[in-house]
């Protein structure tokens, strides 16, 4: 079980917001799902067997990229040819 | 090569699109002229691409998705964006930020999701053929739903390169069209190998269906046919399956022991992926804009509650919960042990028999709002993902109704061999025409 504590926490890990209001329908529905998910509990077995692997690497190759304005067109804020982003410290 | 263009303008009652192209330019080819409709999750160069979501409103990708790019050059008509669950995430094209697509047979009800758009848009006759995606049964949920023909292609056969990931392990561009010609037409122009994919073969397609399939063995498995499938639709799948039977093929019974776990093991891998796909999403390179004056945590977490619907944020939660590091063990990695019991299962079944056949969808369309629990919903994806799981090729092609509303077969086959799942499901069509 987790608490709407828990998902509070995980919204905030995840970035995505979460208003008081939706804490409780989130919290019901996670229960509900992640009960679903504790079937897995019971599978027996090993995880896939690496094989038959082969290198898919290629040689880096220089070619022309799309220009600066096409990169930046769909930015919302930019800045002397830099994309503008919010203070990490 | 002379650029020409046709004239695009639909009367569209059902929602299917997002976005219309009046005008599109075409040039020779395979395809010159025709009306191809897009997903809206495949990046076309020049055209808004929002995989029906807020957080991309306004995003007009700077290239071609490679598949867009082969449409272009065999001389498709690229005719617009169509609707869909929001970033892919759902199976009724109800969890779209621009409002939910009708189904063109009862409006009352859902087209299936989440390329619901492309399949309304088929059925409705505004398009012959459209792209879909399929994580978890996205083009053959729908196909199934709105009477029209669907194929998820094998892992690696169609390039992912500019598909807006969701869940990358599992999801693959495929080919929706109102015949399986059409679907084998368009499935011709876009598979084959892409540089820019490091999953992508070098398997080019390039078959032209055939009807015979005497003495093809086909595998009935027994959960397909089980509970949780409506006895009306199992009904009607049993009568088209003894069509192929009438054609020369032979049935042997079989059984999926894996598909008890193969839900919670698909739900478990695509949310877990979609976590960290998703984090991309944060005002700062596309979207609605981050406030930079605020800390990165406050401004993402504004961007992101505005502009990512419920059920996004609800997967984008399970998925990184499930990844915390006292979980990961409990979830992810028992998701991945029974994921490769599915694929063991049918290895072993396809030792015997050449295809598998049962119901694309274990009921029909569903009504508007009738699926509003999430679990519920999630569950009606059981018969659809163990191809996911596997990486293997699968089609739906309808083959009757039941309460008055289409049904799919489903036809799953070897990794590899999506020659032969279309040549069942033409010959299925053929016999029914």
């Amino acid at each position: 079980m987790v608490s709407e504590k828990d998902v509070q926490h995980i919204a905030e890990l995840a970035d995505v917001g979460i208003s008081s209001g939706e804490l409780g329908t989130f919290t019901h529905q996670f229960n509900q799902i992640l009960e679903y998910f504790d079937q897995l509990d019971a599978v027996k077995g090993d995880a896939a067997a690496i094989k038959d692997l082969y290198n898919v690497l290629r040689e880096d190759e220089i070619e022309p990229s799309l220009p600066q304005e096409e990169v930046l067109r769909n930015a919302p804020a930019k800045e002397d040819g830099f994309i503008k982003a919010p203070r990490v410290m | 090569m002379a650029e020409k263009s046709i004239v695009f303008e639909p009367e569209d009652r059902y929602n299917a699109f997002l976005t219309v192209c009046n005008k599109p330019p075409h040039t020779d080819g395979k395809l010159a002229g025709i009306a191809v409709a897009v997903k809206d999750n495949i990046s076309t160069r020049g055209i808004e691409t929002t995989c029906a979501s807020r957080i991309l409103k306004g995003y007009v990708p700077p290239y071609d998705a490679h598949v867009v790019g082969l449409l272009r050059k065999s001389g498709a008509a690229i005719a617009g964006k169509t609707n869909m669950d929001e970033f892919g995430m759902g199976t009724t094209t109800e969890n779209s930020a621009f409002g939910p697509t009708l189904n063109p047979c009862d409006t009352g009800r859902v087209p299936g999701g989440s390329s619901g758009g492309s399949a309304a848009a088929i059925a409705a006759g505004m398009v012959r053929m459209a792209l879909g995606t399929d994580t978890g049964g996205s083009i053959r949920c729908p196909a199934a739903f709105c009477g029209i023909t669907g194929l998820k292609p094998s892992y690696g056969r169609v390039s992912r390169y500019g598909l807006i990931a969701y869940a990358n392990s599992l999801e693959q561009i495929g080919p929706m069209g109102k015949t399986v010609t059409d679907v084998s037409t368009l499935m011709e122009v876009i598979a084959g190998y892409d540089r820019h994919d490091s999953t992508s073969h070098n398997k080019p397609y390039t078959h032209t269906p055939k009807a015979d399939i005497k003495g093809l063995k086909i595998g009935i498995p027994a959960e397909y046919f089980g509970p949780g499938v409506d006895p009306a639709v199992a009904g009607v799948v049993k009568k088209a399956i003894g069509r192929l039977e009438e054609l020369g093929a032979t049935t042997v019974p079989c059984s999926i022991p894996s598909m008890e776990y193969a839900l919670a093991a698909y739900y478990v891998t695509c949310t877990c992926e979609a976590s960290s796909n998703l984090a991309r999403f944060d005002g700062v390179r596309y979207g609605p804009a981050a406030d930079t004056k605020k800390q990165w945590h406050d401004a993402y977490q504004e961007v992101r509650r505005a502009g990512f619907g419920t059920e996004v944020r609800r997967r984008i939660m399970l998925g990184t919960f499930a990844l915390t590091s006292g979980y990961y063990g409990k979830y992810y990695a028992k998701a991945q042990v029974a994921r490769e019991n599915v694929r063991k299962d049918f290895q072993r079944i396809f030792d015997g028999v050449d295809v598998i056949a049962g119901p694309t969808m274990p009921t029909v369309a569903f009504k508007l709002g009738e699926k509003s629990d999430p679990l519920s919903m999630y569950l009606a994806d059981i018969l659809t993902v163990p191809a996911n799981l596997a990486g293997i090729p699968a089609i739906s092609v309808p083959c009757g109704k039941a309460d008055g509303m289409p049904v799919g077969l489903q036809i799953m086959g070897r990794h590899f061999d999506d020659e032969r799942v279309v040549d069942v499901a033409y010959a299925y069509e053929q016999a029914v025409i």
